[in-house]
């Protein structure tokens, strides 16, 4: 038994560690934000050299064919320094690919998406807090795809979007290229501004090897993948808001002690720890059953989402509350980190949807 | 990241449930000697102690075993193996590090063979979670002999039934550090000097105790470790306990329970298994259980790379309390006032189970620590934050 990392997988965080904090540290990261469309062509070129972009589409298709296990190390990583890169939706849409796609649709894109040649995105529902499958409405009738697809991840930089629709056959993923006649692409002000969306707006007429049928149990696994990724990311994001915010309390003197000598603030911050470390262990296991026992993804997915939508958004907020005014300001970076956490509450579902959904799994 | 087990750990899980099938009845084909039956033969397959040493009688079990062994026990919802419950979970750990060879051939089998309860004098007075300030007094006799104890403890769990008592004392009062001068004593409870008080508690029950010492005469032979440095014997007793992974199979056995009664429940004059939020409290109790299993999994992988544990386990500490007060109180909301029935009232939900148990979560709750106290260990000894307090 071992509920552990191996060697290569502590290199392989180190080496994402070590490029967060040298390529793209949170100076960078602010620059990117100020851009108009989110993105970093070099720092993406240079993710894609390191293999990171391809990381678990298989060898065959040009990619590293590793396991989650070993992207949840990667997107710990990302998340700590709250990269606004998108390698969650990028991924995602190969991960859409590989298990929709036929064989000669997957050998047209997943090299392009592994090399980095081509940026994808995943865009599955409708609406913004429902994950159903009635929750695809956009439609496509004789391969004709009109309408629009709200809060589309990294929509500013997508080449393809990877988009469920509902075609004659039932639920579908379209392969949309960015540059089709017809696809207008819209950002839409996001209050996190290291995960831009947008709205894509689509009056275009697809070839049949454009679309992919999305079995219910498909859309499903892809939430689910989405949902270990997001509180991947997540975990990184809340070590780095403890790791300021406990910094912050060993420096900062009132009433003649360190704040963090009081327990008004200690146990707070203990309690932050004590969250992360459940999240994190949840979390684990649910990235282990993505390859190795994916009958129990559903409900290992849903407890890890479940639990860190909420702790996660709480440990922004008293980040930032226990910086005091300092932590208010723009120029502090606490403030960012409480806005990714709450653009990853709703992301993939929250935590009302999957704590029904594991009372639903638990008999009830 | 794998969960497979070794074939000789496989095989020693097979005969854990072998042994189970053939010893453990269902509970209505249980005879009257059922209990000393069992303990007979657990302590034969040296399952007592399992992760003592074999030359002083325990099991020799790795890391992996005794967590197959907890879980195993668990999920059969076994009796326990041996009733001298804290012998083997700190006297006895205690007694194998610091103990003499005379200490251990005397109090060993005995905790081993269940014979003797031993209960443990900590807390005072006026010292409870601030457990190093304590004043119990104990004074070395002119011919060196003995010690000569005076002073009181408080809530302490057992006593009035217990045979022996782990007691800590002040040996030496003029100290620099309040960790210093303390000594450890193990003390029969017929010692002339030893009075026990019962107490009464929120539930009715009197399993805690005042414990008086007058002029108590303690053999020099029954202390343990070296005079002055009880602190560390207590503490690293105290560090012992290891993975969480039998109290976790409890915990989903309660939650089984809980789902059961949330079945048979109405809420506003609908079943309660359709009301939205009773639904997300049995889903948050989930995840909570589930984030105590892998991180129980995690805590334990650390063990067996050898590398030390730090003060992880007051995570889990603190989930277990919440979990303990918070699952036996939902019980009693669900069902309203029917639910603060005790037993023998006509509208009582299972007999006041979950009544009688939502005022018993002291004993765990406070008994290892108080939740705060896990909380300044996590932020003081993780996070690095500073002591509070007047050291």
């Amino acid at each position: 038994m071992n509920f552990g990392f191996t060697e290569e997988q502590e290199l392989l965080r180190d080496q994402v560690r070590k490029f967060m904090q040298g390529a793209c540290p949170l100076s960078t990261v602010r620059k990117i934000m100020a851009t108009d469309d989110g993105g970093s062509r070099a720092l993406w070129q240079q993710m894609a050299e390191l293999g990171w972009l391809g990381l678990v589409v298989p060898e065959a298709y040009g990619g590293l064919g590793l396991k989650w296990v070993d992207l949840t190390v990667v997107l710990e990583e990302t998340g700590r320094g709250l990269s606004p890169l998108p390698l969650v939706s990028h991924t995602l849409a190969a991960v859409a690919l590989a298990r929709c796609g036929t064989e000669a649709q997957k050998k047209a894109w997943l090299p392009a998406l592994a090399s980095g040649s081509t940026t994808a995105t995943l865009a599955l529902y409708d609406e913004p807090n429902w994950i159903h499958p009635d929750a695809v409405t956009l439609t496509a009738k004789n391969r004709r795809l009109v309408g629009s697809k709200p809060f589309v991840a990294d929509a500013g930089v997508a080449d393809l979007f990877v988009i469920a629709c509902r075609t004659e056959a039932g639920l579908s993923l379209a392969l949309v290229p960015r540059d089709a006649t017809g696809v207008a692409v819209a950002l839409q002000p996001i209050m996190d501004r290291t995960k831009r969306m947008g709205t894509v707006t689509l009056d275009v007429v697809l070839a049949p090897d454009q679309f992919m049928a999305l079995a219910d149990d498909d859309l499903a696994y892809l939430t689910d993948c989405g949902a270990v990724a997001v509180t991947a990311e997540l975990v990184g994001a809340a070590e780095a808001t403890l790791a300021m915010t406990t910094a912050y309390a060993k420096q900062r003197v009132q009433f003649g002690n360190l704040i963090g000598k009081y327990q008004g603030v200690k146990h707070r911050l203990a309690e932050m720890f004590v969250d992360i470390e459940s999240f994190k262990s949840l979390l684990y296991y649910a990235a282990w059953t993505v390859d190795d026992a994916p009958h129990e993804l559903p409900r290992a997915a849903s407890l890890a989402k479940a639990y860190a939508s909420d702790a996660a958004a709480r440990i922004g907020i008293d980040g930032v509350q226990l910086h005091g005014a300092i932590g208010f300001t723009a120029e502090y970076d606490v403030q960012l980190y409480l806005k990714r956490t709450k653009w990853a509450r709703p992301a993939y579902g929250d935590s009302d949807h999957h704590y029904e959904r594991v009372a639903a799994l638990g008999g009830l | 990241m794998d969960f497979e087990l070794s074939a000789s750990e496989e095989a020693f899980r097979q005969e854990v449930r072998d042994f189970l099938k053939e010893n453990l009845p269902p509970p209505r084909e249980r005879g009257p000697n059922f209990l000393s039956e069992w303990l007979t033969k657990v302590r034969a397959k040296r399952w007592v102690g399992f992760s003592w040493p074999k030359e002083v009688g325990g099991g020799g079990g790795s890391i992996i075993e005794q967590a197959i062994l907890k879980e195993e026990m668990a999920l059969a919802k076994a009796p326990p193996l041996g009733m001298s419950m804290m012998g083997l979970a700190w006297v006895g750990p205690g007694i194998i590090q610091y103990g003499t060879d005379e200490q251990k051939q005397r109090f060993i089998p005995d905790i081993l063979d269940s014979k003797v309860t031993w209960c443990t004098g900590y807390s005072e007075p006026n010292h409870g979670s601030d457990l190093a300030a304590i004043q119990t007094k104990a004074e070395l006799t002119a011919d060196g002999k003995h010690y000569v104890v005076n002073g009181q403890k408080i809530w302490t769990s057992l006593a009035p039934w217990a045979d022996w008592i782990i007691l800590l004392t002040r040996t030496q009062f003029d100290v620099d550090v309040k960790h210093k001068g303390i000594t450890c004593l193990l003390v029969d409870m017929k010692t002339p000097g030893v009075e026990v008080r019962p107490i009464e508690n929120m539930a009715g029950d009197r399993h805690f105790a005042e414990v008086f010492f007058t002029n108590a005469k303690v053999p020099v032979e029954n202390r343990l470790g070296k005079e002055g440095e009880g602190w560390m014997v207590t503490v690293s007793a105290l560090a012992n306990e290891r993975s969480s992974i039998g109290e976790v199979t409890q915990l989903y056995d309660k939650l089984d329970t809980l789902r059961d009664l949330v079945k048979r429940s109405k809420k506003n004059g609908q079943p309660a298994s359709n009301d939205q939020s009773t639904r997300r409290r049995i889903a948050e109790f989930e995840a909570k259980i589930a984030a105590m299993k892998y991180n129980g999994m995690r805590y334990l992988t650390k063990q067996l790379k050898g590398e030390p544990l730090s003060s992880e386990t007051s995570v889990n500490k603190l989930h277990r309390a919440s979990l303990e007060i918070d699952m036996d109180d939902f019980a009693v909301a669900l069902s309203g006032a029917a639910g603060l029935e005790l037993a023998g009232g006509a509208e009582a939900v299972d007999k006041g189970k979950w009544a009688k148990a939502s005022l018993g979560w002291p004993n765990v709750v406070i008994g290892g620590g108080t939740p705060n106290i896990q909380r300044n260990i996590i932020a003081e000894r993780i996070l690095g934050l500073p002591k509070d307090g007047s050291d």
